[in-house]
């Protein structure tokens, strides 16, 4: 349904999927930009950057297709509409991400496999068969963590109300931290994104193994391979968490 | 001019009734601030002095981009959204016949908005910078009256554009997708992503021309001292050259836009 509401502008619905492709584009140029000054950025090359980003931006644009909505939460919890939600006898957490779903948000997928693509094609990697294999369950398990992350956001949203900017620091925030190199950031950052939010495994860790490039906290490279562990580790939380708020959820009025 | 004012008002109250949204802004800012910081900080070692900048200058840069992202609407947002639904739905026709003039009203509520998000989500990041980080506060009192009034001129830029955008809508009815489009033009062209003087040749020379200069680049150029003397008086009058403009342009749409209000109503 949503996707045909937002057939109906179709002129403003085209803009909006170039917008979405030149948001994330604008990003890259910004990054492209640096790079026309320096020749390395932490130890990393252009094209290690664009590896960085790439994948951050594909993990990102799949949990954003997927549960991108759950920012909105806030305002549904505030003027009562979550009530409806309730009533229907389909699983809640399906129709929050139903709702208002928005196809204009292949842009950013769109433009992440552009940017990878492209990354690919000029880095020498050697794809053993382990890195091959880690690539594409990099992808998946960094969408899913972020994925938990949109979930998690959402059910604080129970408690908070009007916080969606407290999920933004740690989604958009998150890929912003992910476009670059680990090493530009201070050990204690990476410790925090490593064992508490654990956001270093969306593409970090997977990307220093792939990338053939030492852990800037020593960890070994076989700890990409736990991703999949931690997006699970994650689901978990988040689920606890979203019947949580569900359960404390009180309606407005009387 | 007392009716503006009240308006005024109660756009800065408005937007102080949200309390927990404005702490969750805060914490939203302060956590980019130090991802930037941090990214600026391996830029500028591998090239001290890019864009005339030291690292105390670009770390301080970083900082007051956090500070005037929601007061400046960086981001678009602010009245945008409320104006483009009230032309989508046809609600605008009742504002028309009102007696005040639209497009002051909207600028009345913008700045009273903008002043409730210097203060409250302005200052806490820059504070918690300044301790975190070496940043170049300026030395003399007068620049940070100049910076305010800079800040001032900014965010009429910054309306002005986002009002042209809004008005949009009465052609396309649906405004979001240009909405948003301008909003990411003016992170990259305002310096919110990279500062303008780091971007290379001819264009830096035509993103320090476009009217997205004038809402981050030159009120943080006049924070950092970079403009003084007569070169002080040319960034202000760049900033309200591009305000008086961008103004008159909305004027002219608005008039064209209301011989045309009939559509949606019948």
């Amino acid at each position: 349904m949503w996707v045909r509401s937002t057939m109906a502008y179709r002129t403003s619905f085209l803009i909006m999927t170039l917008g979405n492709l030149l948001a994330t584009g604008l990003d890259f140029v910004a990054i492209a930009l640096m790079f026309t000054h320096i020749g390395e950025l932490g130890g990393f090359t252009l094209d290690e950057v664009a590896f960085l980003y790439g994948t951050t931006s594909v993990a990102f644009g799949l949990a954003d297709l997927t549960l991108g909505t759950m920012g909105r939460l806030g305002s549904r919890v505030r003027d009562g509409t979550m009530d409806t939600l309730l009533v229907r006898p389909v699983p809640i957490l399906a129709q929050v991400a139903a709702d208002r779903f928005a196809l204009r948000r292949l842009g950013r997928i769109t433009q992440g496999v552009l940017v990878l693509g492209w990354s690919l094609s000029r880095l020498d990697i050697d794809w053993t068969v382990d890195r091959a294999l880690l690539m594409p369950v990099a992808l998946l398990s960094g969408g899913v963590i972020f994925g938990a992350l949109f979930v998690l956001g959402g059910a604080f949203q129970f408690w908070a109300k009007d916080a969606s900017e407290v999920q933004n620091a740690f989604t958009f925030g998150g890929t912003t931290l992910l476009e670059y190199p680990p090493t530009v950031f201070g050990k204690e950052l990476l410790r925090g994104v490593t064992f508490v939010v654990p956001l270093a495994f969306v593409n970090w860790l997977p990307a220093l193994h792939i990338l053939g490039r030492p852990n800037p906290l020593g960890l070994p490279g076989w700890i990409g391979f736990a991703a999949p562990l931690v997006a699970c580790g994650c689901c978990a939380v988040a689920g606890l968490a979203w019947r949580a708020g569900l359960r404390a959820y009180q309606s407005t009025g009387s | 001019m007392r009716l503006y004012a009240a308006v005024a008002v109660s756009g800065f109250k408005r937007y102080a009734t949200y309390r927990v949204a404005t702490v969750a802004g805060v914490f939203t800012n302060t956590v980019f601030g130090f991802i930037l910081a941090y990214t600026y900080t391996a830029l500028w070692d591998e090239r001290p002095h890019l864009g005339g900048y030291d690292l105390a200058q670009a770390l301080t840069f970083v900082w007051l981009g956090q500070a005037l992202l929601a007061a400046v609407a960086l981001m678009g947002g602010g009245f945008q959204e409320e104006l483009q639904e009230r032309i989508r739905s046809g609600d605008i026709a009742v504002d028309l016949y009102r007696p005040v003039d639209l497009q002051l009203w909207w600028l009345a509520t913008e700045l009273g908005r903008a002043l409730f998000q210097l203060l409250g989500r302005g200052v806490v990041p820059m504070a918690v910078g300044a301790l975190v980080f070496e940043l170049r506060l300026p030395a003399s009192p007068l620049t940070w009256l100049w910076f305010l009034l800079s800040v001032v001129l900014a965010v009429c830029v910054g309306f002005a554009v986002r009002y042209l955008v809004s008005l949009a809508a009465f052609w396309l009815l649906d405004g979001t997708g240009l909405a948003m489009l301008s909003g990411l033009l003016c992170l990259f062209f305002s310096g919110m992503i990279l500062p303008l003087n780091v971007f290379p040749g001819q264009l830096g020379e035509i993103a320090r021309a476009l009217p997205w200069a004038a809402m981050l680049q030159v009120p943080a150029d006049v924070f950092l001292e970079e403009h003084r003397g007569p070169g002080l008086l040319r960034a202000f009058v760049f900033q309200a050259g591009w305000a008086v403009a961008l103004l008159a342009a909305g004027r002219a749409l608005q008039s064209a836009a209301t011989r045309k209000v009939v559509v949606q109503g019948g």
